[in-house]
Parts: structure tokens; C-alpha cells; sequence
């Protein structure tokens, strides 16, 4: 019995792919960019002369130089004016502590948002290292996928933004984030997140966490830039992203990240 | 979000054991999304059941067949509802007609509802009681004649060759309205299913097992309600009708719960990664809703009783009261088999290595008190319903009186 | 022919006629496309988002006019720090330097955010225990931000390498100083991360002291010939708090 309405579900989610208006569907198995407006339908760019086909950016995390000071937790919470309590968050830096029994602590220290921190002793340590988290700004973005409005879309220079006019708040895009970078915006009660500071990117400057970092573990660049941080970042140092297995292809690349990283 | 809201969210915060990513604290679907497939579950069951006397011609249970109808249309009525009260923005709820995204199963919602509603139930029941409808409209008083004249939508045709058509087209719409009610509920749980972010959600068998509760929870209804309906109407309960409906309940019960037991199975089986935390989350959240309510009230006691009742040869009464005690532990154990699925998978951090908690608010938009409006409304409104459509005729009643 | 319809479905025919016919004049004529294309959502989107103010003006704006500060910190410690690191937000001074100025940290509590001890902050990274680092003096006294110079060079390892010196302290190896076993150049305290210190690369230099027969009295003494094979001494004991599993 379930075969036929799967049948039909199929059959209309593929003509409605076929039929649809203005190419904003995503095929469920495609991992192509959903390539909408920046430019207006006349061709010209929304942003004056910024062409969004020539970039495409992505940030690179240096884990071994992060300090874990919360500079970059601060700018952005000024920078984008997040909600400073500590349910809501664009970026945030947690502690890993592996013990020499091999048991693993893992500690928020942006915003103590989880409960009392254990007193570490530290003769029991046996590698310890901050890992800052933002939106990893995927190229095959679930949160893109499962909005039922459309309000949540990638930008042609690969940038996840979030439409706060036509978002209903339903809630999807945050369950269906594998990294817990979404948030309901208490007074908006829209969806929100990093946005890689897109308003500044796109005038040549970097992301306020970028900007303020003191010891560079932030790097930020464009993928479509022969030349730049980023491209040596990843040309020097052995790659990882969180959680490859789900095939969401993010676009923050971690150096040095520990196995024990969630 | 109101800021005295913040309050509630801070007390949380010593809450919460191991390590949650900052964003989870809070839950975002609340107890109305509970509310929501539960709802929506009873509609298809229902619908299903129905669509047992009409497609499987399984005439015992032809008495509940129109009670069916109404009950499926009261809680179908009711079921946006619990969803337009959760959005952050509830003014924008007609977006998802306008720009639907193809990709999300949760934007088929409001076209999938308005199908089901205009194009399966309400034209069944259009068809099935449209002689009545034009009986009616003459033997009643005004206003309610001229209702009934104008929900036959002007009709006056009662002949014979009339009816037996409007009974042809029951059926076939009752043919195209089981998919119908398998893709009303069954995208609930694709919507679930098909969440890879969350293991506790990502599964295949997602979509058939809310279907499976939903037949479960809709026949276990069916039978509540008609044994309650009947006395108030004065007619005597048919015990063949009652009896098979069980069958049916139970034949459901043990397909629903081996469908449960073969992913609780597989998951300890394959012991992935998450395993560890759905097993805390298990055994420190949901120890008394999903071992003691969905397992053991709802599903292993009623199949017991139920066993116990078909092999042994017991009298009426008490064939009828452990009917009664057997559907109203299921009801409770499917609605708890909704808690456990939503509630549950929002209780545990992404990361794996910690828990939150879900404090509910009494009042609020989405507090406990709103819920139980909306379990209660399509109580109210079936009532309506059954007085505006009595679902028995008086001979049907008298019928049962004299057998 | 219009009669052979049952009559109920003529009736819903003229239902479902005003229903859909109705749906589809709302659609294509009465509601306003604005509604329907989401290009459109999506290029107002980008608007409203490149619209919003920018607060952190940038490194670069600032050297244009303080350049002698500029100039001092380009060859510091500090090189590769944001002015706004911690000055905090500076697009409103730039626009209005004479009224509008950054917050200018002062007090003893800022500089310990990045370089107060924490053992999981990297190894060289200098860090220092503010409780008994010079109490109550405010940083900046002995530090230039701009070009923090320690005023006395430090000759100790542990100004940078805070955490091994740490656990040496309490370890079977606490008297033993770190240019012991490791040969610094002068570089290595400007360059930290391009010039290394040495580490011992023969079995035979922890067997000076480990070895049977050496004149070490309380050394742990081994078979050097047998013990470990052909490797390294610090490839399984970890020099810095030896003996300890």
C-alpha cells in the first residue's frame, strides 16, 4: 500500500522538478549548488560591482593556534547584533580535554551553556585543544533543503543566507542542521545564523571573527582565488571537515582536527 | 521568545548533563508537535478503517463505517491548528502555498491537507450521505432543512439508480483515498525519517511505523467512540461488529509492534555510534514514556488482553470492558509513541555526548493547556458532527435492540 | 448528453469548477507576482543583508592615521594582531574620529583573556599564572602593547612554555634544566614557530644518565644495548614526566 503513495510522491516531486517556474528546486540526490539570484533578471548585479560568479568562500580553522580567548565570539555578537544570551549563538569555541584513561570532556566555554564545568586536573590530561564552531556553510546544505518556504538559500559566491521576511519560524532548518548552528532569533522568532559576515565579504573585508582573531587560527578566503590564505592553508595542512559521513560537503576546513571532534 | 521566557531557559542550563552545542538548550518542537501526528494518525486510522468495509468488504464492521467518516473529519478539521500555534510566524503560514520548496516533505503539508480534505473525505461523505441528506431536507424543521438542502448541494434525485451510483463512487474514492491517508500521515514521518542530522529520527522504517500507530491508534478510537455513542444514542452495541473491529486492532498491534521491536533490534544490533547516547537518552529521559507507557501499557498489556478475550469464551459485559480498557491503553501508548519520537529526538545533543530537558509551559501558545484544546476540540466538533449527521438510523439501533 | 451525467455529478462538477476556477484567478490574476517569485525574495535578501552596518572597521583603515603606532606594532609580538582585537569596534571612529573613540583596555583583567595559563592552550604560547605574575600591577606598565617586549628577555622556558613547565615541575626531571636536553637559538625567542629548538636524536644522550654504570646516582638505570630496541628514548617515555604510564 505505502508503495503507491510513494509511487505518487515521486512522480510529483519529479514533475514538479520538470515544471517548475524559476529553477529554485533542488533534485533530492542533487549536490549542485542552488545557483539563485544575485544578479537581478536583467543581468545586472545586485551589489555594484561585485560579481558573485568569481567567488565562492569558504573558511579554514587552524586548530592547534586557537587560544580559546572568545575574541570572535564577541565580534560577531557585536558585529551581527546576536541575541547575548546564552541559548543563541553564530559561533562558538568548545574545550576538549582527553583524559589519560581515554575518557573525553568536552566543555562550551563561549557562553557556559552547559552546566558546571568540571576542575580539570591536569595531571590527568593527556591532549587538550579548543575548536572553534561556526555554520560550516555546506555546498549540499540540508537546512537548503528542508525549508518548506524557500526562506534559506545559498548564494552563487556559496554563502548559506536566511531570508527573515519569509521565514515562519517552523523550525526544520534547525533540526535538520547536523552542527547546531541554527537558532531561533528570540525577537525575530525567525531562523538565524552565521552568515559568514556576508555584508562584509562582499566589500573585501573579512568576517569579524576573522578580523579579531589574535593568533590566526581563523582563515578566510575564496575558493575561486588562486591566491590567498586559504589556498595555502590547504595546500600546507591535511583537511578535515565535521562529519564527512553525512556528505554535506561543508565549507569549513579544519587543520589538526582530533578524531574525538564532534 | 519572550524574555520571561529566558527565565525558564537559564534554569535549564543546570539541567543539562555532558555537552550540548550552545543552539540545543532549547526544544524547538514542542508538546504540539506531539499534538500534530498524533492527530493527523487518527485521521488516517480511521480512514483506514473505513476503507475496510467499503474496498475489503469486511461487512461485520459496517456500523462504524460512517462513524469512521465523521471521526476522521473532526480531527482532520483540527489538525493545522496545533501546527499554525508552534511557527515563529504564524501570519506567514499561507507562504507555503505560494513558494513551496520542492524539496521539503513539509511543504506538501497544506496540499496534501486541502486534497485529502476536499477531494477524499469530504466527497465521500458527500456520496455516502447524499440520499439522506435530500430525506432529511424534507422531513426536518427549518433552518435545518434548508442545511441539509444545501449541503446535498440542491440535489433532489433519491432514486435507485442515483444511489447505487453514489455507493459506486464511494468506493472509488475510498480506493484513491487510502493512498491519500497513507501520504496524510506517512509524510509526517518521512519528514522525521529522512532527518540524517538526527539518528534517533533517521530511519527507513520512520514513515511505516507512524503508519502502523496511526492504524493502531484510528481503529482503537473507532472502537472507544462507538461504544460510548451508542448507549448515549440508545442502541445496543453489536458484539460482531465490536469483535471483528478488535481483530482488526490486534492484528495491527502485532504488526506495529514487531516493526518497532525489528528497529530497536537493528539499532542494538549494529551498535553505531549513537548508540551510546540514545542509550542514556533511553535510560535517563524516557525510561516511564517509552518502556513503561509505549511499550508495556500500550502495546504489550493490550495484546495480552486481547489474546486472553479471543481464545477464552467470555460474556458480553466483559468482553466489552476489556475492549474498552485494551483501546484506551493504546491511545495512551501511541500518544506516547508521539512524545517519545518528537520529544525524544530533540533531547539528545547532536555531538552525542549530552542530554537536555524539556520543560513544558502550562500556559503559552505551546504550553500543556493549548494541547489539551486541541486533543479535546475534535471531540466537541465530532459531537456536532454526529448531530448534524447521525451516523445510525433509528432502525439501526432498534435493529441492534432486538438481536 | 448533458442529462446521461448523473445528476451529483453535475452538481460537484459546478463546486469544483468555482473552486479551482477560483483558485486560479486568485493565482495568475488577483494576488501580485511579487508573491510567488522567490528570485525576487532572494535578491532582497542579499540587499537587506549587504545593508547592515559594519562595525569592525579593519586592520588597515587604522595605520592610515595612526601610522607611528602602526609602525611600533609591525614589529612586535603583536604584528599579527587586529588593532580591534582589543580596541573593540572602530567603524563608528573612523567615520567620526574626534568624538567617537574605541574602548582602550587598561586594567589588569584584559590581557589575562588570551594570556592568562590555561592547559589548553597551545604549547608556546606565552601564558603566565596572574595570580603571582607582578599582582595588581596593570600589564601594560611593564608591557607596550603595541611592541610587548617582556623588559627582561625571558631566559626561562616557561614565559612561552607555560604547561610543560608545569608538569617537569612535579616531575622525576624537575631539576633538570630545559637547555639540557634542548639547544635554543637566540632566534628561536623571535621566530618561536620557523626556528625549533633542537631535541636529542640518540639513544645514547638520555643513556649519559640512564645507562648502567653511569655515575648518576638517581637515575633509573637500563641495558641500553637491549631496552627499546632501536628506537628513541622520548618515542615511548615522555621526557617531561617520565616513569609515569
Amino acid at each position: 500500500m505505502y508503495r503507491r503513495s510513494f509511487l505518487k510522491g515521486l512522480l510529483w516531486f519529479i514533475s514538479a522538478r520538470i515544471f517548475s517556474r524559476n529553477g529554485v528546486t533542488r533534485a533530492i540526490a542533487s549536490t549542485n549548488p542552488d545557483t539563485t539570484a544575485t544578479t537581478h533578471a536583467n543581468g545586472k548585479s545586485i551589489i555594484k560591482g561585485y560579481d558573485p560568479t568569481r567567488h565562492r568562500y569558504a573558511m579554514g580553522i587552524d586548530v592547534d593556534k586557537c587560544i580559546g580567548c572568545n575574541r570572535c565570539v564577541e565580534a560577531c555578537t557585536v558585529e551581527n547584533d546576536v541575541p547575548p544570551e546564552p541559548f543563541f549563538t553564530r559561533t562558538w569555541v568548545e574545550r576538549y580535554v582527553i583524559k589519560k584513561d581515554k575518557s573525553v570532556h568536552v566543555e562550551n566555554i563561549s557562553n557556559g551553556s552547559d552546566g558546571p564545568k568540571e576542575r580539570l586536573e591536569e595531571a590527568d590530561i593527556l591532549r587538550s585543544f579548543f575548536v572553534p564552531k561556526l555554520c560550516n556553510q555546506c555546498e549540499n546544505p540540508p537546512c537548503v533543503q528542508v525549508c518548506p518556504v524557500g526562506a534559506t538559500f545559498s548564494t552563487e559566491d556559496g554563502v548559506v543566507l536566511i531570508d527573515s521576511e519569509r521565514c515562519i519560524g517552523c523550525g526544520y532548518c534547525i533540526q535538520a542542521c547536523p552542527y547546531g548552528a541554527r537558532y531561533l532569533h528570540p525577537k525575530t522568532r525567525t531562523a538565524d545564523k552565521c552568515t559568514f559576515c556576508y555584508h562584509r565579504i562582499v566589500k573585501g573585508m573579512l568576517p569579524a571573527c576573522v578580523e579579531v582573531c589574535p593568533t590566526g587560527a581563523r582563515v578566510f578566503g575564496d575558493l575561486k582565488n588562486r591566491a590567498s590564505r586559504l589556498v595555502r592553508f590547504e595546500r600546507m595542512n591535511k583537511i578535515h571537515v565535521l562529519k564527512p559521513h553525512l556528505n554535506t560537503h561543508p565549507k569549513v576546513y579544519y587543520a589538526d582536527l582530533d578524531g574525538e571532534v564532534r | 521568545m519572550s524574555p520571561e521566557s529566558f527565565h525558564t531557559l537559564y534554569k535549564l542550563l543546570g539541567s543539562v548533563s555532558g555537552f550540548i552545542y550552545p543552539n540545543e538548550l532549547e526544544i524547538r518542537w514542542s508538546i504540539l508537535i506531539v499534538v500534530y501526528p498524533y492527530v493527523t494518525g487518527l485521521v488516517a486510522g480511521a480512514f483506514i478503517l473505513a476503507s475496510l468495509v467499503k474496498v475489503f468488504n469486511v461487512k461485520d464492521v459496517q456500523p462504524v463505517y460512517r462513524l469512521s467518516l465523521l471521526t476522521a473529519l473532526a480531527f482532520l478539521l483540527v489538525a493545522p491548528l496545533p501546527l499554525q500555534a508552534h511557527l515563529g510566524r504564524p501570519e506567514r503560514a499561507y507562504e507555503i502555498f505560494l513558494t513551496p520548496n520542492l524539496s521539503s516533505a513539509m511543504a506538501m503539508f497544506g496540499f496534501v491537507y486541502a486534497w485529502y480534505l476536499m477531494g477524499v473525505l469530504l466527497l465521500e461523505m458527500w456520496f455516502e450521505y447524499r440520499r439522506d441528506l435530500v430525506v432529511w431536507s424534507r422531513e426536518e424543521k427549518f433552518p435545518m432543512s434548508w442545511i441539509y438542502w444545501i449541503l446535498s448541494l440542491f440535489s433532489r434525485d433519491v432514486s435507485e439508480r442515483a444511489v447505487k451510483f453514489d455507493m459506486k463512487a464511494v468506493r472509488t474514492i475510498t480506493i484513491i483515498g487510502i493512498p491519500s491517508a497513507f501520504l496524510l500521515h506517512g509524510y509526517v514521518g518521512f519528514i522525521f525519517g529522512s532527518v540524517k542530522a538526527n539518528p534517533w529520527w533517521s530511519s527507513v522504517l520512520m514513515p511505516i511505523v507512524f503508519l502502523m500507530s496511526a492504524i493502531v491508534s484510528g481503529i482503537a478510537l473507532v472502537i472507544v467512540l462507538y461504544m460510548v455513542l451508542i448507549p448515549l444514542k440508545g442502541g445496543k452495541i453489536d458484539m460482531k461488529c465490536l469483535d471483528t473491529l478488535t481483530s482488526y486492532l490486534f492484528y495491527a498491534v502485532i504488526v506495529d509492534f514487531s516493526l518497532e521491536a525489528l528497529d530497536f533490534i537493528h539499532r542494538l544490533y549494529e551498535s553505531e555510534e549513537s548508540i551510546q547516547i540514545l542509550g542514556a537518552l533511553i535510560a535517563d529521559k524516557l525510561l516511564i514514556s517509552l518502556v513503561v507507557i509505549q511499550i508495556l501499557l500500550g502495546m504489550l498489556i493490550p495484546a495480552a488482553i486481547l489474546v486472553a478475550v479471543k481464545s477464552m469464551k467470555l460474556d458480553p459485559e466483559l468482553r466489552k470492558l476489556l475492549y474498552f480498557v485494551s483501546a484506551i491503553l493504546i491511545q495512551i501508548g501511541i500518544f506516547s509513541t508521539r512524545w517519545n519520537v518528537v520529544i525524544g529526538g530533540q533531547l539528545f545533543s547532536k555531538s552525542f555526548r549530552g542530554l537536555t530537558t524539556y520543560k513544558m509551559e502550562m500556559m503559552g501558545v505551546e504550553g500543556l493547556l493549548v494541547a489539551l484544546v486541541f486533543l479535546i476540540l475534535p471531540f466537541i466538533i465530532l459531537g456536532v458532527l454526529v448531530k448534524i449527521f447521525p451516523p445510525w438510523k433509528a432502525s439501526e439501533l432498534g435493529e441492534a435492540k432486538t438481536s | 448528453m448533458f442529462e446521461r451525467i448523473p445528476e451529483q455529478i453535475r452538481r460537484l462538477a459546478i463546486v469544483f469548477v468555482i473552486v479551482i476556477g477560483g483558485t486560479v484567478v486568485l493565482r495568475y490574476f488577483v494576488l501580485p507576482p511579487s508573491l510567488f517569485e522567490t528570485r525576487l525574495h532572494r535578491e532582497s535578501t542579499i540587499q537587506r543583508e549587504v545593508a547592515k552596518q559594519v562595525k569592525f572597521a579593519g586592520t588597515t583603515v587604522c595605520g592610515g592615521c595612526h601610522e607611528d603606532t602602526a609602525t611600533v606594532k609591525r614589529k612586535g609580538f603583536h604584528k599579527n594582531l587586529s588593532c580591534e582585537s582589543c580596541h573593540g569596534p572602530a567603524a563608528m571612529h573612523t567615520e567620526d574620529p574626534m568624538t567617537v573613540k574605541p574602548f582602550a583596555p587598561r586594567k589588569r583583567k584584559f590581557c589575562p583573556l588570551c594570556h592568562e595559563y590555561d592547559p589548553s592552550r597551545p604549547t608556546g604560547f606565552p601564558q603566565i599564572n596572574v595570580t603571582i605574575h607582578n599582582p595588581l600591577k596593570p600589564c601594560i606598565t611593564c608591557h607596550n602593547p603595541h611592541h610587548p617586549e617582556p623588559p627582561t628577555v625571558p631566559r626561562e622556558c616557561s614565559a612561552c612554555h607555560a604547561g610543560i613547565a608545569r608538569t617537569k615541575a612535579v616531575s622525576h626531571h624537575a631539576l633538570i634544566a630545559c637547555t639540557t636536553c634542548h639547544r635554543a637559538s637566540r632566534k628561536h625567542k623571535v621566530s618561536p614557530r620557523r626556528v625549533k629548538p633542537t631535541k636529542p636524536d640518540t639513544r645514547e644522550f638520555c643513556g649519559k644518565c640512564h645507562r648502567e654504570g653511569s655515575k648518576r646516582k638517581d637515575a633509573p638505570k637500563i641495558d641500553l644495548s637491549t631496552h627499546g630496541g632501536r628506537y628513541l628514548c622520548w618515542e615511548c617515555h615522555y621526557p617531561h614526566m617520565p616513569g609515569v604510564a
